[in-house]
């Protein structure tokens, strides 16, 4: 492979694939039944357990 | 510290500090009877061995930890790496003043070589970026995956490895500056001995990430966990690819690096914006994901915009290097690639810089009252405000007035000292009270005269850089009628003289805070100690409580 073919792929390829990746962070984000666990991460944070394992419902999908 | 460790571990711990102590011995013995800098390395890491060793005997036949500690999170090193984080701070600012200084009154200077501007200048930015900031990073991310993840650390001994071996690259690298070892790599300076040496420190680091997320109590990772793992992922990447190199031989320090030219310096960019990217951006962005909520009280504003951000940052910074070299041999699409790429990277940072502002929506009386939740708060500020004049500076035209002035030490420093110092400080005085169990810091006033001094000292170096700057770079493109330059080189450095006696003293400033902020928190580790000592005198049966039982008794 030369330069030229080289430099050709990446500023073809290289859009498309950063592209898709765009799509699949946004698919992932928005995909309904993240929903939960996402507000369940962003709150659990904040409850004033302070040792391991200390949530009861710790171990259940939320 | 040892007490901790189980009987397996201290016997590891020796079996390591023996292979350490062996590996010094192996830099020495080709370079002994040399004048080879390699040669004082060898004795500091076998010192740093041996010394350990005697560290781990003396508490050798300690009775082992008891499996009660297993119902508790391990914070023994975020608890060192704290202390060392700001011991890292106050050196690394005192020099940054001290070569500060040395640019205003240059007859400052002492006759001596490691006393040199350019030897003390790495000492400055290895310090606060590696010393203080790299501290900080490894302690906070010790709690934060804990935390979040609800798993305590995967084993006792590797954090200890992390921190330690860490450490002791770092003083590799800062006490080789001063005897004339590097590699002229900026933010990379350190020779290959020492690189070899954080490549293995860095691998256990992301296997601690893995082992304890896999222990995991919660069904998803915490965003912050996520810029904590890119952090540690990528900065290993960039540091084993712009590191490679051949040394002359086994006993020298000098090598040759297997890129050249233009080359050389593309790989030299791309590791050096990323480091900026990943090393000071994506770590302590999970620093705020997890602290600023926490001191607020208030979950972050958007869980979504968290996490489109931190792949947008991952993956635009990663191609934004290239704006470094403007005007160079690099081909001009790889310059105009790099440009868009920075244009288009404000978006995760202004997504992540509004989404940290939005959730202090609601809680302002709390960052009026409160200086720690008030210098999370100004660090957001500050990220969006460099991150903004970073993606400015990077467009070609503009790049053509303020590359090699000072508005890129302007730049620089708007986001260490603005964002990622008060980031930092923030979360140390979130956490400090925490790990101490003590209920606030020792002088909640100490932490308002730090915030002030921090805040106004980074106003005086950023406006007093930004002036510097601009005037440097109109100076060196203006031309007279004839159509040569209007300046000689020197009418601009006199130009400069009295916004570097204004730079030396916002240092000045930011650097007596971190005095104020060294204070505070030894003041709160005392007063903890006596907490103690005053509760086991008056207790019943102190025996009998197991030591978890207070803490949850006070919640």
């Amino acid at each position: 492979m030369d330069h030229d073919t080289f430099v050709a792929f990446a500023k073809s390829w290289g859009l498309f694939y950063l592209m898709a990746m765009a799509i699949g962070v946004l698919l992932y984000v928005f995909w309904p039944s993240n929903r939960r666990r996402f507000d369940r991460a962003k709150n659990s944070i904040l409850d004033g357990e302070d040792r391991p394992g200390s949530k009861g419902n710790g171990n259940r999908e939320a | 510290m040892v007490a901790a460790l189980t009987l397996v571990e201290r016997q590891f711990a020796l079996v390591i500090l023996f292979a350490i102590t062996l590996c010094g011995l192996a830099l020495v013995v080709p370079s002994a009877g040399t004048e080879d800098p390699i040669c004082f390395h060898g004795l500091l890491i076998m010192a740093a061995g041996i010394a350990l060793s005697f560290v781990v005997i003396n508490g050798y036949f300690e009775p082992e930890p008891s499996p009660e500690r297993l119902t508790e999170y391990f914070d023994d090193p975020t608890k060192i790496g704290i202390i060392l984080a700001i011991a890292w701070a106050v050196v690394g600012m005192f020099v940054g003043v001290w070569v500060a200084a040395l640019l205003a009154w240059p007859d400052l200077t002492i006759d001596a070589a490691w006393a040199s501007f350019g030897r003390l200048r790495p000492v400055h930015t290895s310090g606060v970026i590696f010393g203080f900031g790299g501290n900080a990073l490894i302690a906070t991310s010790f709690h934060v995956l804990q935390r979040t993840s609800r798993a305590r650390l995967c084993d006792q001994l590797s954090p200890w490895f992390v921190l330690l071996g860490y450490n002791l690259f770092c003083v590799i690298a800062a006490s080789g500056y001063l005897i004339g070892v590097t590699q002229s790599k900026e933010y990379a300076e350190p020779e290959w001995y020492a690189d070899i040496w954080l490549v293995v420190v860095w691998v256990v680091y992301f296997l601690i990430y893995i082992r304890t997320l896999q222990r995991r109590q919660e069904p998803h990772i915490y965003v912050a966990n996520w810029y904590y793992m890119a952090f540690i992922l990528v900065v290993a990447v960039l540091h084993i690819v712009n590191n490679l190199a051949v040394p002359v031989s086994l006993g020298s320090a000098k090598s040759y690096s297997l890129f050249s030219g233009v080359q050389d310096a593309m790989t030299q960019w791309w590791y050096g914006h990323n480091a900026v990217a990943f090393f000071l951006t994506s770590g302590f962005l999970g620093m705020m994901y997890y602290y600023m909520p926490k001191r607020a009280g208030r979950p972050i504003f958007s869980y979504r915009l968290s996490i489109i951000s931190f792949w947008g940052i991952t993956f635009m910074y990663m191609w934004a290097g290239s704006h470094h070299l403007h005007y160079t041999a690099l081909p001009q699409w790889v310059q105009t690639l790099g440009m868009t790429f920075s244009l288009m990277l404000l978006v995760p940072s202004w997504a992540s810089a509004g989404n940290a502002l939005a959730t202090l929506n609601g809680a302002w009386h709390k960052v009026r009252d409160d200086a720690t939740l008030r210098f999370m708060m100004v660090a957001a500020v500050f990220y969006g405000l460099s991150t903004f004049e970073g993606s400015f500076m990077a467009i070609r035209a503009v790049n053509s007035l303020s590359h090699y002035t000072d508005w890129t030490i302007g730049h620089v420093h708007a986001g260490a000292l603005g964002w990622v110092a008060m980031i930092t400080f923030g979360s140390l005085y979130a956490l400090v009270p925490w790990m101490w169990k003590r209920d606030r810091m020792y002088s909640a006033a100490a932490v308002e005269v730090h915030f002030w001094l921090a805040l106004s000292g980074t106003v005086i170096y950023v406006i007093a850089m930004w002036n510097s700057g601009i005037i440097q770079g109109l100076m060196w493109r203006t031309y007279n009628d004839s159509g040569t330059l209007a300046y000689s080189f020197i009418d601009s450095v006199v130009a400069m003289h009295p916004y570097y006696i204004a730079r030396a003293f916002g240092g000045l400033m930011f650097l007596l805070g971190a005095l104020v902020c060294a204070w505070n928190v030894w003041m709160t580790i005392r007063s903890a100690r006596a907490h103690r000592e005053v509760a086991r005198d008056t207790a019943d049966s102190p025996i009998l409580v197991p030591s978890g039982a207070t803490v949850m008794a006070k919640e």
